[in-house]
């Protein structure tokens, strides 16, 4: 397996600031009990039929289906690091749950985690548009097989009334180091909130924002067309992007020493240290991008969002090929992001 | 105590077992007379046997939801929970308001009169405007169709546009008629 997604090479439009662009569909089976609902038979009978449908699926998708339950935990952490599946996917039921990827690791579809299927499309970037067309044609690929649960007026129908009608969330992964430095971030975000935006941590509902990464999304799904919420995201999106310009701008103009002094301070623990916890990896790992952004620190090969998946427990354990205990990655952890740094920095 | 509260300022600290969630619980054990400090995630406390006493139910969506069923617009609950079960499914109205989801697709049905203001609350709206499956969805599709072009053609009336009119009407005409005959020759044998 390769150790990272084609996204997280970062080459899509405003990719320093905008990391990802996720678009996410939820659908379920016409007549068949939601997973919540299931019964084993039902849901090894449910799993089956999908499988068989996303394998027939034709037109150079190359979708690998696989079961949790053949999955060691280690590797589906890694998946959830990758955002390939959400965390709900890691609780049980297992063996009711499958995931299918691509080769590039764009598109992910989640079965039997809240709703039978969620399709998954994610492009570096600020890329919403482009995702979504990519979801609608996987998503009418798969209708042409399988009979969706759908109401003319209520839409697709979802376990949880919340996602239903489009069934879509559209989202963005954004780094806004300078908003947060200049405290306007809660205030943006409680405009967000105002307009029907849900803003997140890294890891989506229920984590919170370590390493000034935040997850923007449309709450609502119901009313609008797929075009309209993307729109309407894709517009709020460019104008965050544009305040963190603005906001770099500023910190650059009137606290330059100060911003000097915090990267380097973040590049020099970083490049020295022997132990480093996750969280602190995050923190100096943001501090290192924006410095790298503004030209102050050296480019690395590695982008931010790869730097970013090699200090996840999950992921250090799987390159590592056994289990290890906190103060293992701990070591680890600094050992990998030192050696990143020191070399690339060289060479770049 | 203060310490621990400067050090972690007032950014989030991660759970030190899965580096993942937000440690929410402060875990002390004694080993041997050492003491040990954790900041965990509600999830891995409970993984590590934390709780031998029940914890208050997690604030979700779902919960949040639950709470937001049979309640009338000044929040007083309106009528009591419906004693009412999906005929199809048998997941009851009792289930939905604990969990926040429901049982299967027709338990849309079973349960419309209590979840459409329930939705509307949600989405400010009932009406989807998006995607229509494809391949099952074309009868929509073509009474989508259909409703637009009445629409314009009573815009035009209005207006009196008579010839754009005209246009429409034939145009639903066409439509309609094409309609009949997909219809008879997939239906065939049948009727």
């Amino acid at each position: 397996m390769e150790p990272f997604s084609a996204w997280m090479q970062a080459q899509g439009p405003d990719a320093d600031i905008v990391l990802s662009s996720r678009i996410r569909l939820a659908r379920n089976l016409k007549d068949t009990r939601f997973p919540n609902h299931m019964t084993a038979d039902g849901a090894q009978t449910m799993l089956a039929r999908v499988e068989q449908a996303i394998l027939g699926v034709q037109g150079g998708w190359a979708l690998h289906f696989q079961k949790l339950a053949d999955l060691s935990p280690v590797n589906r952490q890694v998946l959830m690091e990758k955002h390939l599946m959400s965390p709900a996917m890691m609780e049980d039921p297992i063996a009711f749950r499958a995931v299918a990827i691509d080769e590039r690791e764009s598109i992910s579809i989640m079965v039997n985690e809240e709703d039978h299927l969620r399709l998954q499309v994610l492009l570096s970037g600020l890329q919403l548009s482009e995702a979504w067309s990519v979801a609608d044609r996987l998503d009418d690929t798969l209708e042409a097989t399988l009979d969706y649960a759908f109401d003319a007026r209520l839409g697709y129908l979802t376990a949880c009334p919340t996602n239903i009608g489009t069934a879509m969330r559209a989202s963005v992964m954004v780094h806004l180091p300078a908003l947060v430095l200049t405290r306007q971030a809660s205030q943006v975000f409680t405009t967000l909130a105002q307009i029907g935006m849900v803003v997140r941590g890294l890891y989506g509902e229920g984590s919170d924002a370590v390493g000034n990464i935040f997850q923007i999304s449309n709450q609502v799904s119901l009313g609008l067309s797929e075009e309209e919420f993307i729109h309407n995201l894709a517009t709020v999106t460019q104008q965050i992007v544009g305040r963190e310009r603005h906001a770099r701008e500023y910190l650059q103009h009137n606290a330059e020493l100060m911003l000097a002094d915090r990267v380097e301070r973040a590049w020099g623990l970083m490049s020295h240290a022997r132990i480093m916890t996750s969280e602190e990896a995050l923190r100096l790992l943001s501090e290192v991008k924006l410095g790298q952004d503004l030209k102050l620190l050296p480019a690395t090969k590695s982008t931010f969002a790869q730097l970013t998946l090699v200090t996840r427990p999950g992921f250090l354990q799987s390159q590592s090929g056994r289990e290890l205990s906190a103060s293992e990655r701990d070591q680890m952890r600094a050992t990998l992001l030192r050696k990143r740094l020191q070399d690339e920095a060289q060479s770049a | 105590m203060e310490n621990t509260h400067e050090a972690r300022g007032d950014r989030a600290q991660l759970c030190q077992r899965c580096e993942t969630r937000p440690a929410s619980v402060h875990m002390t054990t004694v080993v041997n007379g050492e003491k040990f400090d954790r900041y965990l995630c509600e999830e891995c406390a409970r993984q590590e046997g934390a709780y031998h006493f029940m914890l208050a139910p997690q604030f979700t969506i779902q919960h949040v939801l639950g709470g937001l069923i049979g309640l009338n617009p000044s929040g007083q609950r309106a009528a009591p929970i419906p004693d009412k079960q999906c005929p199809t499914c048998g997941y009851s109205y009792q289930q939905f308001a604990e969990t926040g989801r429901l049982g299967c697709d027709r338990c849309y049905q079973a349960f419309g009169n209590e979840l459409e203001p329930l939705v509307k609350r949600l989405h400010g709206s009932v009406e989807h405007h998006g995607k229509v499956p494809r391949r099952s969805g074309q009868d929509i599709l073509h009474q989508r169709t259909l409703e637009d072009l009445r629409a314009k053609m009573r815009e035009a009336i209005a207006q009196e546009a008579f010839e754009d009119a005209a246009r429409f009407r034939d145009q639903i005409r066409t439509l309609e008629e094409q309609h009949v005959e997909s219809q008879g020759s997939q239906d065939h044998g049948t009727v």
